[in-house]
């Protein structure tokens, strides 16, 4: 009996050893590599890693696909999912050169732990807030007030996601406008919080839900659906804040990325899909 | 354990052939668990775990699970059956249609769900006009469910049926028993451990399901938030949450496969 558990502890061991040892591996590949491409004449193929919000997904790939005609040998790789998920990646090793967040608490967090430096994020835009609606309306929405109609089905994003939070904040803020019971009366008609924005969307475009609360950035991804604005007092900004990692492999290459974004060109880009300016 | 190191002192070195190789296997199961295990031992687990969010995941996951066995081996026990014995043509088509749901991404299986039975689905229009709504509900749940799990009870049924002597089948029918006697009184009993064995497996693939459930049914506390879709968002908000929740589901786990094995045991 203690024979075996010897043999597991020392199996464990050996484990945890070769998975420590793992992450230090291309950080030396990339350092032996880094003067060969100074020498050669011919463009070396070098891959940006960019870790993006969700949200960001259809407007930083044609971003990269700008950058990498500019950039000759250069291919920008992706991958989108939620701030919070890209964030627990970083912590645990995953090699990055760039990391652009849907909100500042989980670049915060990053600058804490070390892994950005603390004067490296810069916000790059806003987004705002949207009431979207299934093309045909069958709930026939037409004010933020209709909200409170009884028993239509309302698809929000669930508190703990960013934009779940946002719109929380944001129908609290229109209690004062519509009467104190206005948010208590449309979290009422919530059949779904679903656990990221694009959910929101989906359920709305299929035309199961009546009415969602996304980013505008979302709708304008959507074109197949309707939308109720939300005025600008009532509002919520969200600012998205973008940086270059500590121990980013091409560090070069990331403040590259960065200043494309946050050029004249990147902006349209990100206007064009919906993003507001950096405010 | 005595007869564990008979196989290492008599098979000498050949005995690790086999016990290193599952060794790695058993590590990769273990020690992630164990790493939770670990980090959800402090002073807020049973804030967590006590909370009435997950209490509410826990009740409707026991609850939604457990309905999905039941109507799994209602409905899947006769065609697990027919599947066994019956021969009709284009039975590997149906056959192949049975196994589908076990190696499908759980997302295709809820944008399936939503795209038939959804409110503009193909069936919606018929289930509009009856009354019923199925998205955002607790039956919408048990559905999601039914579809990715109950196909592991009918694949071990059908294979525990069809491992029957079938000469003991030829002699019940030549004493008479007609097709309800020879599946109560034959082929129902010989083939009870196969179909505990689905029951379980159908159990824990419904207790663990998220995929489908959150695209078909959402997620609302109390009405569609199952066990695994407050974990995920658990993991939204803190990781603490998401790690005393899991350790939480993964303690059911352990204590209703254990029990279900013991009564399994008892039977033989």
């Amino acid at each position: 009996m203690k024979k075996i558990f010897c043999f597991a502890f020392l199996f464990a061991f050996l484990l945890t050893a070769c998975s420590a040892a793992i992450p230090h591996a291309p950080t030396s590949v990339l350092e032996t590599q880094s003067p060969v491409a100074s020498s050669t004449a011919k463009p070396e193929p070098r891959i940006l890693t960019v870790f993006a919000a969700a949200s960001l997904t259809d407007a930083f790939e044609e971003i990269g696909r700008a950058f990498e005609a500019s950039h000759p040998g250069v291919t920008a790789t992706f991958n989108f999912a939620g701030s919070q998920a890209l964030r627990t990646q970083i912590e645990q090793g995953a090699l990055v050169d760039v990391f652009a967040s849907a909100n500042n608490k989980e670049m915060d967090a990053l600058v804490t732990g070390g892994f950005v430096a603390s004067d490296a994020p810069q916000i790059f835009l806003s987004n705002q807030l949207i009431v979207i609606l299934p093309a045909n309306n069958p709930a026939g929405l037409e004010k933020i007030q209709d909200l409170t109609t009884p028993g239509i089905k309302l698809v929000l994003a669930a508190e703990e996601v960013p934009v779940g939070k946002y719109t929380r904040q944001a129908l609290e803020q229109m209690n004062s406008q519509f009467g104190s019971g206005f948010k208590d009366k449309v979290l009422a008609n919530v059949v779904s919080n679903e656990d990221n924005v694009k959910q929101v969307v989906v359920k709305v475009q299929l035309g199961e839900a009546d009415a969602g609360i996304v980013y505008t950035s979302d709708a304008a991804a959507a074109p197949d659906t309707k939308t109720i604005e939300i005025p600008a007092e009532l509002n919520v900004i969200a600012k998205y804040p973008i940086a270059a990692l500590t121990n980013a492999p091409l560090p070069g290459l990331a403040s590259e990325f960065i200043a494309s974004v946050l050029s004249p060109e990147g902006q349209a880009i990100l206007q064009k899909w919906g993003f507001g300016p950096i405010q | 354990m005595q007869r564990f190191f008979q196989h290492i002192t008599h098979d000498g070195y050949s005995a690790w052939l086999f016990i290193l190789p599952a060794l790695i296997l058993i590590s990769l199961f273990a020690l992630p668990l164990l790493a939770l295990s670990l980090r959800a031992i402090n002073a807020d687990f049973f804030d967590y775990a006590f909370s009435e969010q997950a209490l509410n995941a826990l009740r409707l996951s026991l609850i939604t699970s457990s309905v999905t066995v039941g109507i799994t081996v209602f409905f899947g026990t006769p065609l697990a059956y027919i599947l066994a014995r019956w021969k009709f043509p284009s039975k590997s088509y149906l056959e192949l249609l049975v196994d589908l749901p076990i190696v499908l991404p759980p997302s295709v299986a809820g944008i399936a769900l939503l795209i038939a039975f959804g409110r503009q689905g193909l069936f919606g229009p018929i289930l509009n006009a009856l009354g019923i709504h199925l998205p955002f509900t607790t039956p919408a749940v048990v559905m999601a469910q039914i579809f990715v799990a109950a196909p592991l009870y009918v694949r071990a049924a059908r294979i525990g049926f069809a491992e029957i002597d079938i000469q003991l089948e030829e002699s019940a029918r030549v004493e008479g028993a007609n097709q309800w006697q020879l599946f109560s009184e034959v082929m129902f009993p010989l083939a009870g451990r196969a179909l505990v064995n689905g029951a379980i497996l159908t159990w824990a693939r419904a207790l663990g399901e998220f995929g489908a459930t959150i695209l078909f049914a959402g997620n609302l506390e109390g009405v569609t938030q199952t066990m695994p879709m407050a974990i995920y968002l658990g993991f939204e908000r803190s990781l603490g949450v998401a790690i005393v929740l899991s350790v939480v589901l993964i303690g059911i786990s352990v204590v209703l496969l254990g029990v279900i094995r013991k009564l399994e045991r008892q039977d033989h």
